[in-house]
């Protein structure tokens, strides 16, 4: 068997497809905070507990009313957007000319508030939801067999990330938020509702957390922490993608997944830190990010 | 000297003396509870151990030695410096009489240096490290309901029995994870077995996949999960979608009932674990346990129940020693057999090990299940000799 630093290349391959399925889950949720984030320069602290609402819209969607994983995919981020934007337009428009602290502030406390509420109502074990037949079987990659839902992941991502960023940067609605971040009063005269589209911009990013959370709960037990352990890893994946920066936060969501991935088979006790070491890189060398502008 | 001078210097002379006249006259005995209450440990003790101990009060009568019983609690977040820093606080602000430690064998390592340096009677009740009544313990410190050698003692030779000879360990990486995954190394290869590997993952990882393929690929018969709360589920969860649990048999290290609820029969199927306590065991559990649920809408785990026991036992030993002076009391805790729904026939060794029996189950299946929180059947029950092992002499106070 070939080995690459000691370490059979099976291993590596398979080490690097979950990093990949990982990664996807970064870059969704990374891809809704750059959105936010470069749109309306808002950091949304609050993506964490979005991405938990979304998860637990699936759960409940299924335990009382009957809702299957496929409508859960649609209405799930759906009913979280409307959230957004009601959040959006009740709460944080009201912080748009002052510090970007207060944002982070509020959104931090919506967070707070989001989880506790899970917890003090569900308890911190968890629950499963349960993985969509048409989904339950494995692919043998020779290297390994991989769950089909793992596979999906993977895909759903990846087409719903590029989707995403061509929406926003090849299409007509995506120059005209584009335009709306870059002088507001002058698109306004334009005669566009600037306020709609950022409460839409913001309902869309929360939307996408709300998607990534539908995608991890068969994956992962449903459970009020599970936006809070992901959220400050996303964080450092943006920061080092360049705040902003769509495609940044898309690429180096998939890179970083690949690295921890790679990190858990070399030096598996510094898995968890991986990303926050090649943050710190990244602020010394490129403070702005690998795609970001300066 | 006016009226008012005089007015004020007996208020002072009052104020002064007000605090020992209030401990005269039935200064609250406090018994406080330092536990993760927010984290991956809440659902195993946290707000249903603080009901515990209160439900224990109340069957003691609300009173000991004619004084109020008072509950604080806190929550340590899973840091240590916090526990530490709680418990200091708390003895020396509140009087403090007894500090009841939650889960999380780091923080309670770290308390139980405080337990010693303040002379504050000590019980561990959710935390596993054998190292407590060991390397850690000391004169104050009292290990309740479990440890890592009761755990590996009960679920390694249950496996071993059951013909899984080769390990590979999934770890989770600080003091309990260690010392379990030594614990039953020493068990399998006190039975013959072979520990082929270990992969040391960090607390609360989001993904275990990664981890559980270096598993797979050692080869191993049986998967030992020597991890906890919601990192335990989440790593069986991905072990059964990877497939893995076809190759491996999983070995469950440390689990508990919330964690098995959790997970549902479908996953946890066929899992041995070993636990003190099972809600279904007897009348008095089931008594117990039908209380708890009234007030929790969920069954007790090992850790509420032992919450509820140790409350009881600490309040006997206030009544018998006639004080709550903290060398009084451990003396009367050391001596003092203990018999109640929790255990049968339980002492306190010299080393702080409360010894009792423990229970080797196997998670039922979806079939065999007849009514909700039916989830174990009893394969053995161990003595706590055998359960705990013999005194070690690690810990200075308990020479071998």
């Amino acid at each position: 068997m070939s080995t690459v630093l000691g370490i059979p290349v099976p291993v590596i391959l398979g080490q690097l497809t979950l990093g990949l399925v990982n990664g996807s889950f970064y870059a969704l949720l990374s891809l809704g905070l750059a959105v936010i984030f470069g749109l309306m320069g808002v950091v949304n602290f609050a993506h964490g507990a979005f991405y938990t609402l979304g998860a637990f819209a699936a759960l409940l969607g299924l335990q009382y009313l009957g809702i299957n994983y496929w409508l859960a995919l649609l209405l799930a981020p759906l009913a979280v957007g409307v959230l957004g934007v009601l959040v959006e337009r009740l709460l944080l428009r009201h912080l748009y000319g002052l510090d970007p602290l207060y944002g982070l502030l509020l959104t931090f406390g919506l967070a707070l508030i989001v989880e506790g509420s899970f917890h003090q109502v569900f308890g911190a074990s968890g629950q499963s939801y349960p993985v969509p037949d048409s989904l339950a079987g494995a692919l043998n990659l020779h290297f390994m067999f991989l769950p089909l839902y793992r596979a999906w992941v993977i895909l759903a991502s990846v087409l719903v990330c590029f989707g995403t960023w061509f929406v926003i940067e090849r299409t007509r609605l995506g120059a005209t938020l584009r335009a709306a971040t870059e002088n507001a009063p002058l698109l306004q005269a334009f005669g566009v509702n600037v306020p709609l589209l950022v409460a839409a911009s913001y309902g869309g990013g929360v939307a996408l957390a709300a998607l990534a959370g539908v995608l991890a709960s068969p994956v992962v037990l449903v459970n009020s922490h599970m936006g809070n352990e992901l959220v400050i890893v996303v964080f450092a994946v943006v920061v080092i993608g360049g705040m902003g920066s769509i495609l940044g936060s898309i690429v180096s969501g998939l890179v970083l997944g690949l690295i921890e991935g790679l990190t858990k088979v070399v030096y598996p006790e510094a898995s968890n830190i991986v990303v926050f070491v090649i943050m710190a890189l990244v602020l010394v060398l490129r403070p702005a990010g690998l795609f970001g502008r300066e | 000297m006016t009226v008012s001078r005089w007015t004020s210097a007996l208020g002072s002379a009052f104020l002064a003396a007000s605090p020992c006249m209030a401990y005269a006259a039935g200064e609250p005995v406090v018994i406080g509870d330092i536990d993760d209450t927010s984290g991956v440990y809440a659902d195993v003790e946290g707000a249903g151990g603080v009901e515990a101990i209160n439900m224990a009060i109340a069957d003691f009568g609300g009173t000991v030695l004619g004084r109020k019983i008072t509950v604080l609690s806190a929550d340590h977040q899973n840091k240590p410096d916090i526990g530490a820093s709680k418990f200091r606080e708390w003895a020396d602000q509140q009087r403090l009489n007894l500090l009841l430690g939650g889960s999380n064998t780091g923080v309670n390592i770290a308390m139980s240096k405080v337990a010693g340096a303040k002379k504050v009677p000590f019980i561990v009740i959710g935390a596993g490290g054998a190292s407590l009544t060991n390397e850690d313990c000391t004169a104050y410190s009292v290990h309740y309901v479990y440890d890592t050698t009761a755990l590996a003692n009960g679920t390694a030779t249950a496996m071993i029995n059951a013909g899984g000879k080769t390990w590979f360990y999934l770890t989770a990486d600080y003091a309990f994870g260690t010392q379990l995954q030594s614990a039953a190394s020493k068990v399998v290869e006190t039975h013959g077995g072979k520990n082929l590997g270990a992969v040391r993952v960090p607390l609360g990882a989001a993904d275990f996949s990664s981890f559980l393929l270096q598993a797979q690929a050692s080869g191993a018969q049986v998967l030992g999960l020597a991890n906890a709360g919601t990192d335990f589920s989440n790593s069986l969860k991905a072990a059964n979608e990877f497939g893995i649990t076809r190759t491996m048999k999983p070995a469950a290290l440390l689990a508990f009932l919330t964690d098995i609820h959790s997970l549902g029969l479908k996953t946890a199927q066929g899992l041995y674990l070993t636990t003190g306590f099972y809600w279904d065991l007897n009348e008095e559990t089931r008594a117990f346990a039908k209380r708890f649920f009234a007030k929790m809408n969920r069954e007790p785990t090992m850790d509420h129940a032992g919450a509820y026991s140790a409350t009881l036992t600490y309040l006997k030993a206030v009544k018998a020693a006639g004080t709550t002076d903290s060398d009084k009391v451990m003396a009367h805790l050391k001596k003092d057999k203990i018999n109640d729904m929790f255990a049968k026939g339980g002492y306190i060794r010299a080393d702080g090990a409360m010894i009792h029996e423990m229970y080797v189950m196997q998670v039922k299946t979806p079939q065999e299940s007849k009514y909700p929180w039916d989830y174990y059947k009893l394969i053995r029950k161990m003595s706590g000799e055998d359960a705990f092992g013999p005194i070690t002499g690690l810990c200075p106070l308990a020479p071998k």
